[in-house]
């Protein structure tokens, strides 16, 4: 060989790139998976080895009873979405009656809803004071509290009908692409074996999409695990209550997080059921292709009582309370236009914006390192995907106190060797609530951004990489532009998700700072509703977003008339995506 | 001795493994410059997999990849694929859906000006023969206009090898064969250097200069399509390649062999012992059709196949064999065929190893 050519294979070799077994995007998909699972394994770390055992105090005292009611509210709150969302979904799916067109996705309004917010205006509406109780009083001449019975709205009963007409939407959405997916024929074999339709539905319909509709149940369940606002004000002693009543008042961060953990447990129970729903769905789907459905007419009584059926949930989980909060916020538009106020929805503006961004662009990293490399960074996907399931006040406790640490850790060495303090870096601004969303809702941007990369076919990847562009240059060129639609969308729907939280928000927002939900929040529970009614206004208008996105796939449905969905819709075109988007909305 | 054409893809011992399955297993081969080969094989076999390592799309285990003197992959690791100098096509085309076709084209030229990379582009559609086409959406070509653009833009930037997975599996019976036929011309035309992956034997016999069989990740047999067909090295070969059927036989003299059929006598010497029991290849363009014939079998299955019958015949034994015939030859089922036999190469495998 001679110099030259030796030389030339020289540079050949320096500019090989080492493929290692870790590269960066493989990297970041594992930290990200980190990060997520810190404040579980945290919570779980406090709960097993605590600086003061109080698990003997707990289960002494109060542990049972947060556990009894937190069980009680789950059962409660199933019962009622699992009754309300099969029945409208099994009645616009299979049969026609007045206005059916308009309530297939009216149905959906109350997602748009916070509970705590309907919860407020469910109480002013109906306490004694309240427009119903005076009005029946007028009518019937009672005077006292004693002279007639009336149900006490603050009550269990009363958080469990709040939860259930604002939470129905998750089973209701779930369990109608299912009906519509199945396959016509075999319910045209059930009928040609000698059931009639109501028997058809009961026997073969309603089991197929039985695992959907487990899974809207789950969803639901794992939002009323995460409720704070509702339970609070209607003094419901729930885990969530118990929780905010062992750290804030007692102070008693070691029993938070063993309650924390109790109420992990609940939430894996959630994901199990969850998961377990999932799995036989995939079944469901292999069944076959779905054919256009007739729907049955009704007539009679049956029309109506159709009907009235699906519009009773409709306007009792969302026109019936967006009146009255409506009516509010304009008598009372001008005490609430405050200084105050604008600076409160700027905070939210701005703490929903970086949450929504940071966890659009850490999907983005995390779905492109699958597609580099695969079931590594599937792996981490699915952990960071994790945060939906753990309720508000839980991630806040997580998520406190490791950040405390760090920032202790970071005080303590600068005045070590600066003699300078740099106080609550993290765990007393607002990064620690962005921290906890960014958790909370990247389950929702790691969906949704999955399923935007499927539209790019692996070929198409390869193809970008042999015509010699680079990692980083064949996500920008070739990838984004393609998944931009369905990032927005995600984007969209974690801002308002952001914009709604309550529990989270409580806990970790710094001395004075407050959201829209706080300060909502906050007033309502001192029963100043007139002040907040503009800012609930504005979370329930921003709730509505995602829903009017959702709502125009499912009235695409109805034009096109097939079972599918509109598939050049990012979060519609696969059924993890459709749930995920369910999830969150 | 002809100089034969310099070498420009040398694949080496190469083993790749998916977790712990092993998909490619020591597997070696080498191109030469401007040679159109495919490698065919079922699904299943490793030959996608062998394809996306020379991309640089799979790690290798052991061996390495060398393309024109340059080494890409080894076990240590592995030159990105945008630093390659290869292209590729895919069976669904993967045309860029946001991009023109003009600017899909124009998607490998990143080292030139944009008034050249569109000159280039242009003259590219022209040669495929879709310039008129050059503002168009990929949704909005047909399937045959989509493949022809991504052949384009594969060879726009000169690629020094061009891979081809299953390019041909996503086109109706027709133009499958016609673009068969106007790729090959294209690439030769170009002087293109071509490795094709397909199961389909089609694919590989028209388009193949040299075909290589992959069973179990591993190359069976590299050789010309004719020679695989009537002359295949493994018993995996013969059945893969054609249709046919084993006939028991014993080795009777160096040129001989007796069956029941007949005492078979092929043109290739055999390197079994005289007594050794074999199992011989019939292929269906073996056993000829003669009225005349006194030899003859029992018709068991007839299959149409429009210029000829698929006859499958019993002998005495109940063993069956085919013979193709032309269609006037119509004879019914459970008739006795009058048959001849025409056999070249003798194919033959020791019965102990099958």
């Amino acid at each position: 060989m001679t110099a030259g050519a030796a030389t030339q294979h020289r540079r050949r070799r320096a500019a090989w790139q080492i493929f290692p077994r870790l590269d960066a995007w493989q990297l970041g998909a594992f930290c990200v998976a980190a990060l997520c699972l810190l404040p579980v394994a945290t919570i779980l770390w406090l709960a097993f080895f605590p600086n003061e055992n109080i698990w003997s105090h707990l289960l002494a005292t109060t542990l049972p009873k947060y556990v009894g009611n937190t069980l009680l509210l789950l059962g409660g709150v199933g019962g009622f979405v699992l009754v309300t969302g099969v029945a409208t979904a099994g009645l616009v799916t299979t049969c026609e009656f007045p206005l059916r067109k308009w309530l297939e996705w009216l149905l959906l309004l109350p997602l748009a809803m916070p509970a705590y917010v309907v919860a407020y205006l469910y109480t002013d509406l109906l306490e004694f004071a309240g427009p119903v109780q005076s009005a029946l009083r007028a009518a019937f001449g009672w005077q006292l509290a004693s002279d007639y019975w009336f149900p006490a709205i603050r009550s269990l009963g009363g958080a469990i009908m709040v939860m259930g007409l604002v939470l129905y939407p998750y089973v209701y959405l779930l369990a109608r692409a299912s009906l519509l997916e199945q396959s016509r024929y075999l319910l045209d074999i059930s009928r040609l074996l000698g059931r009639g339709p109501l028997s058809t539905f009961f026997y073969v319909s309603l089991p197929i999409a039985r695992p959907a509709i487990a899974v809207g149940v789950a969803l639901a369940l794992m939002e009323t695990l995460n409720d704070f606002g509702t339970v609070d004000f209607f003094a419901v002693q729930t885990l969530t209550a118990g929780l905010y009543d062992v750290w804030l008042n007692m102070d008693n961060l070691g029993g938070a997080a063993q309650i924390a953990a109790t109420m992990l447990a609940f939430a894996m129970l959630l994901i199990a059921l969850e998961y377990r729903g999932r799995r036989h769905r995939r079944f469901q789907q292999s069944a076959g292709r779905f054919a256009a459905k007739t729907r049955r007419p009704l007539h009679g009584v049956g029309k109506w009582a159709a009907l009235a059926g699906c519009a009773a949930p409709v306007l009792f989980g969302f026109f019936v309370p967006a009146a009255v909060l409506l009516r509010y916020a304009v008598i009372h538009f001008d005490a609430s236009w405050s200084g105050q106020f604008r600076e409160y929805a700027f905070n939210s503006l701005w703490v929903s914006t970086i949450a929504a961004a940071t966890s659009v662009a850490l999907a983005i990293g995390v779905g492109y390192a699958r597609r580099l490399h695969g079931s590594l960074a599937t792996a981490a996907a699915r952990i960071a995907s994790l945060g939906y399931a753990v309720p508000g006040a839980v991630l806040a406790v997580g998520v406190l106190i490791p950040l405390a640490a760090v920032d202790n850790a970071v005080d303590a060495w600068l005045r070590a060797h600066f003699n300078f303090s740099s106080g609550l870096l993290l765990s007393g601004s607002s990064a620690a609530i962005i921290f906890a969303y960014v958790i909370r809702f990247l389950a929702v941007a790691i969906g949704a951004v999955e399923a935007s990369f499927g539209k790019v076919s692996e070929a198409m990847h390869m193809a970008a990489r042999t015509l010699g562009h680079g990692a980083w240059r064949t996500l920008r060129r070739f990838h984004l532009p393609l998944l931009k639609s369905g990032v927005l969308t995600a984007a969209l729907i974690i801002f308002v998700d952001c914009m709604k939280e309550l529990p989270a928000t409580l806990l970790l927002r710094p001395f004075n700072f407050e959201t829209l939900a706080t300060h909502v929040y906050h007033f309502a529970a001192d029963e100043m509703l007139a002040q907040s009614a503009l800012g609930a206004l504005c979370i329930v208008v921003a709730g509505l977003l995602p829903i009017l996105i959702l709502s125009r796939t499912i009235a695409h449905d109805a034009i096109s008339k097939r079972g599918e969905h509109d598939a050049t819709h990012p979060l519609t075109n696969q059924p993890s995506a459709t749930a995920t988007a369910a999830e969150k909305l | 001795m002809n100089p034969s054409p310099p070498i420009l893809l040398s694949v080496d011992g190469v083993s790749c493994q998916y977790g712990r399955r092993t998909a490619v297993a020591n597997t070696s081969f080498a191109l030469a410059r401007g040679m159109l080969a495919c490698l065919l094989g079922p699904s299943g076999c490793g030959k996608t997999t062998l394809l996306r390592a020379i991309a640089g799309f799979h790690q290798l285990r052991a061996g390495s990849i060398h393309l024109n003197g340059r080494c890409l992959s080894d076990a240590r690791g592995s030159l990105p694929p945008e630093r390659r100098n290869l292209s590729m096509v895919f069976q669904e085309h993967a045309l860029f859906p946001h991009l023109n076709v003009e600017k899909n084209v124009a998607a490998g030229l990143h080292a030139v000006t944009r008034a050249a990379q569109k000159k280039i582009a242009r003259r590219m559609l022209e040669r495929v023969g879709l310039s008129d086409l050059s503002r168009r959406y990929p949704h909005e070509l047909s399937g045959g206009q989509q493949q022809r653009v991504a052949l384009a833009r594969a060879l726009a930037p000169k690629p020094r090898l061009l891979l081809m997975d299953e390019p041909f599996s996503n086109l109706d019976l027709d133009l499958r064969e016609k673009m068969r036929q106007e790729v090959r011309s294209l690439l030769k035309e170009f002087g293109a250097t071509c490795l094709l992956v397909t199961h389909d034997q089609q694919d590989a016999f028209t388009f193949g200069e040299q075909v290589g069989v992959m069973h179990n990740g591993a190359i069976e047999q590299w050789d010309t399509a004719y020679r695989l067909y009537h002359q295949p090295a493994t018993r995996f070969v013969a059945d893969f390649i054609g249709e046919g059927v084993f006939l028991d036989g014993v080795v009777a003299a160096n040129h001989q062999i007796e069956t029941e059929l007949a005492c078979l006598r092929g043109a290739r010497a055999h390197s079994y012992a005289v007594g050794t029991a074999v199992k011989v290849l019939l292929r269906p363009d073996d056993i000829l059709h003669d009225d005349h014939s006194s030899r003859t079998a029992k018709i068991k299955k007839r299959t149409f196949r429009g210029e000829n019958y698929l006859y499958t015949l019993a002998l005495p034994s109940g063993k069956e064999i085919l013979s193709l015939v032309p269609s006037h030859h119509k004879h019914a089922v459970g008739e006795d065929l009058g048959i001849v036999l025409d056999i070249d190469h003798l194919v033959v495998f020791a019965a102990a190893d099958c």
